[in-house]
C-alpha cells in the first residue's frame, strides 16, 4: 500500500498522546489508527484513561503531548466546537442531554453546526431562514425515526426512559453530520433488549457510512460489533487488534482479572 | 389568554382579541390624561422598563447568564444621547441618528463586559457584572475632570427632545381636534418601538440562535460538543441585551431631558432583574407583565398609602417608600414560594421546576 492509500483508509490517527493530571499520568504515549468505515472499540478497566482519551480527542482537554490527525488534517489546539465542526461528534458517559427541551429540540440543536441563520435571519425570517428552519426540523424528525424515537419527539429529554436518552444522544450527535461518531459507554445501564437494539443501530450507522469509536464495558457487545479493539490500562496501550486476538492477549486478561498481588508484610527493607 | 391569541386554533377570535388590545392601547393615553398627564409619564417609564426587562431577558432568560449590572447599558445609551444632543458639547444630532449610535456603543460595552466573563457562571458572573455596573456609574460620576465630559454628579441638562423637522415631541399639539401632549406623543413612539422589540425577541427565541442560547443554558459542555461556538453565542447575548438597554437609555434621556449618574444605581439593575424574574424568566409576555406591574404598583402605592393611613390611624405611620419596599419584599417571597417560575412562566422554566415540587 502506498502512503496515499493509507491516508485514504485512515480517518483518525493518534500519535504519542500524553495527558497528565497533576501527578497522575492519565494517558501515556497512546497511539492508534481508526480506519474509515470501521467500528473501533476502546476498552480497559475503570480508570484506564478511556474517557480521558475521549476528552482529549474532542478538545475538552488539551493533550500534554502527541497529536491527532483527522481526515488528513491535524486537530491541534481546536476547541470542542471546532472539533465537532470538523466532523467528530460524541456522546457522554453520564448522559448530557438538554434535559428540559424536547427530544426534537435536542436533535435540532445538533443541526446548529451545519446551519447558518444568524441574528438577521432570525429577526427578518427571510425565505432562506424559513427554508433552513423547515429543513432542520425535517432532518431532526428523520434522525429520531432513524434511532427509533419518532414517537417520543415531543417528550422532554428528562422524561425519557434511560435507553431512549442514550439513543437520543446518538441522534443528536448524528445531527452534526459526523465522520466519526464517538460513543462513551452507550450501553451502560441498558437491559438485554435495549443492548440488542443498540447493536443493530450501530450496525446501521456503520452501514450508512459513519465510522464509530466505541467505549464500552459490555464485552459481549464490544466483541460482537467491533472490527478492532484498543485496550488501555493505566493510561497505556496494552493491546490492539481484532476482538478475538485481544481477547486472548495475556496482558489484557491480566489487566481485567488482576495479576498476582504480592505484599511483603514484614515491611520494606 | 393563550386561546385568545392562538391564530392557529381560532384565527377570528385571535384577530378580534388583538384588535381589542390594540384599540385599548391606542386610546389609553387619553384616558390616562384625564387622571393626569403624570400617569402618561409613568406609562412611558413603564414602557422603557419593558424595554430593559426584555433586553435583560435575552441575557438572563434565554442564555442563562446572571447579569446584575444591566443598568450600565441603559446609562451608556442615555449618556450617548445626552452628549450628542445637548448644549454639553453643543451637538444637536437628530434622535434617529443617535439612537442607533447609542445601541452600537452599548453593544460594544456589552461585548466588553462579556469577553472577560465568558468562563464565569452563576454567582461569580453576578459579582463581576455587579462590579461592572458600578464602575460605569462611578466613571460617569467622575468624568468631569480633567476634561468635563459627563458634567459629573450634576448631570446633563436641557437635553434635546425627539424632533422630526419642526415636529417636537415635547410640545403640545392639536391634531384633528385632539390634544396631543408631549408625553402622549412619546407614548405612541415608545409603544411602536416596544412592539418591534417584542417581535424581535420572539423571533430570536424561536430561531437557531435562540436554540443555541437554550442549549448553553441547559448544558454548556454538551452545547460545545454539539459544535455551538459558546463564546460567540454568549457574546451575542450580551451584545443584543446591551443594545436594547442602550436604545432604552436614549429614549429615557430624551423624555427626561435631564440625566445624572443617580438614575443608574444598583437598585435599578436589581429592579429590572426583579421584573424579569417576577414576570417569568424567558417568557416575553411574562417579562412585559413583570415590568408593567413593578412600574405601576409603586406609583399606585404612592397615592394610596398616605390617604389610607390617615383614614385608619389619623396620621402617617409609614412612609410610602418604606411600605413599597416592604410589600415588594413580601411579594417576591410569596412568588418564590408559590410561583417560583414567575407569574407567566416560560414553558422551559415550568419544566425545570417541575421536578423540584415533588
Amino acid at each position: 500500500m502506498s502512503r496515499d492509500e493509507v491516508n485514504q483508509l485512515a480517518l483518525l490517527t493518534a500519535k504519542g498522546i500524553d495527558k497528565r493530571f497533576g501527578g497522575v499520568q492519565a494517558l501515556a504515549d497512546v497511539g492508534f489508527t481508526i480506519n474509515r468505515g470501521e467500528i473501533y472499540g476502546l476498552i480497559g478497566p475503570n480508570g484506564a484513561g478511556k474517557t480521558s482519551l475521549f476528552n482529549v480527542l474532542t478538545g475538552i482537554y488539551a493533550p500534554d503531548g502527541g497529536e491527532f490527525v483527522f481526515d488528513g488534517e491535524p486537530l491541534q489546539g481546536l476547541k470542542p466546537n471546532d472539533v465537532a465542526a470538523r466532523g467528530i461528534a460524541r456522546t457522554f458517559q453520564n448522559i448530557r442531554l438538554f434535559a428540559n427541551l424536547s427530544a426534537l429540540e435536542n436533535v435540532m440543536i445538533g443541526r446548529h453546526v451545519r446551519t447558518h441563520a444568524g441574528v438577521w435571519g432570525a429577526i427578518s425570517r427571510n425565505s432562506g431562514t424559513r427554508a433552513e428552519e423547515a429543513a432542520i426540523q425535517k432532518r431532526a424528525f428523520e434522525l429520531l425515526r432513524y434511532v427509533g424515537m419518532d414517537k417520543r419527539a415531543h417528550s422532554l429529554a428528562k422524561h425519557l426512559a434511560y435507553g431512549d436518552q442514550r439513543r437520543l444522544e446518538i441522534a443528536r450527535a448524528l445531527a452534526t453530520e459526523p465522520k466519526l461518531l464517538a460513543l462513551d459507554e452507550p450501553a451502560a445501564g441498558m437491559n438485554a433488549t435495549e443492548t440488542a437494539s443498540l447493536k443493530s443501530l450501530l450496525a446501521d450507522i456503520r452501514r450508512d457510512g459513519t465510522t464509530i469509536l466505541l467505549i464500552e464495558h459490555d464485552m459481549k457487545l464490544v466483541m460482537s460489533v467491533c472490527d478492532r479493539v484498543l485496550v488501555l490500562d493505566y493510561g497505556k496501550k496494552i493491546a490492539e487488534g481484532t476482538a478475538s486476538v485481544v481477547q486472548n492477549d495475556p496482558k489484557v486478561v491480566a489487566a481485567y482479572l488482576g495479576g498476582e498481588v504480592t505484599l511483603d508484610l514484614k515491611g520494606a527493607a | 389568554m393563550r386561546s385568545l391569541f392562538d391564530f392557529n386554533r381560532n384565527p377570528r377570535l385571535a384577530w378580534a382579541g388583538l384588535a381589542l388590545v390594540a384599540a385599548t392601547l391606542l386610546v389609553l393615553p387619553f384616558a390616562l390624561t384625564y387622571a393626569g398627564t403624570f400617569w402618561v409619564r409613568i406609562t412611558n417609564q413603564a414602557i422603557l422598563y419593558c424595554f430593559l426587562a426584555l433586553g435583560l431577558n435575552i441575557v438572563v432568560g434565554f442564555a442563562g447568564l446572571l447579569d446584575l449590572g444591566y443598568i450600565a447599558f441603559y446609562a451608556v445609551g442615555a449618556y450617548v444621547y445626552a452628549l450628542l444632543a445637548s448644549p454639553q458639547f453643543n451637538l444637536h444630532l437628530p434622535f434617529w441618528v443617535i439612537l442607533p449610535i447609542g445601541a452600537a456603543v452599548a453593544c460594544l460595552f456589552g461585548v466588553l463586559l462579556g469577553a472577560p466573563t465568558l468562563k464565569l457562571r452563576g454567582d461569580y458572573l453576578a459579582i463581576v457584572t455587579l462590579g461592572f455596573g458600578e464602575i460605569i456609574r462611578i466613571f460617569l460620576n467622575n468624568l468631569s475632570q480633567p476634561v468635563n465630559i459627563t458634567n459629573g454628579p450634576q448631570g446633563i441638562t436641557t437635553i434635546d427632545p425627539f424632533r422630526i423637522g419642526s415636529f417636537n415631541f415635547s410640545q403640545k399639539e392639536t391634531i384633528l381636534g385632539l390634544d396631543f401632549s408631549g408625553p402622549v406623543k412619546y407614548y405612541y413612539i415608545f409603544l411602536a418601538a416596544l412592539v418591534i422589540v417584542m417581535v424581535i425577541n420572539m423571533r430570536l427565541q424561536d430561531s437557531r440562535i435562540g436554540r443555541a442560547w437554550e442549549a448553553i443554558r441547559e448544558d454548556e459542555i454538551a452545547a460545545r460538543a454539539m459544535g455551538i461556538n459558546t463564546r460567540n453565542i454568549k457574546l451575542l447575548a450580551f451584545a443584543m441585551g446591551a443594545s436594547f438597554g442602550g436604545i432604552a437609555g436614549g429614549m429615557f434621556a430624551a423624555t427626561q431631558q435631564f440625566i445624572s449618574p443617580e438614575s443608574f444605581i444598583l437598585v435599578e439593575s436589581v429592579m429590572v432583574l426583579a421584573m424579569v424574574v417576577l414576570g417569568g424568566m424567558g417568557n416575553i409576555w411574562g417579562v412585559v407583565l413583570g415590568a408593567i406591574l413593578l412600574s405601576f404598583v409603586p406609583e399606585i402605592l404612592r397615592f394610596t398609602v398616605e390617604p389610607v393611613q390617615r383614614a385608619l390611624f389619623g396620621r402617617m405611620l409609614l412612609e410610602p417608600e418604606v411600605i413599597r419596599m416592604l410589600l415588594f419584599g413580601l411579594a417576591l417571597v410569596l412568588m418564590m414560594l408559590f410561583r417560583p417560575a414567575g407569574i407567566l412562566p416560560s414553558a422551559l422554566r415550568k419544566r425545570e421546576l417541575e421536578g423540584v415540587k415533588t
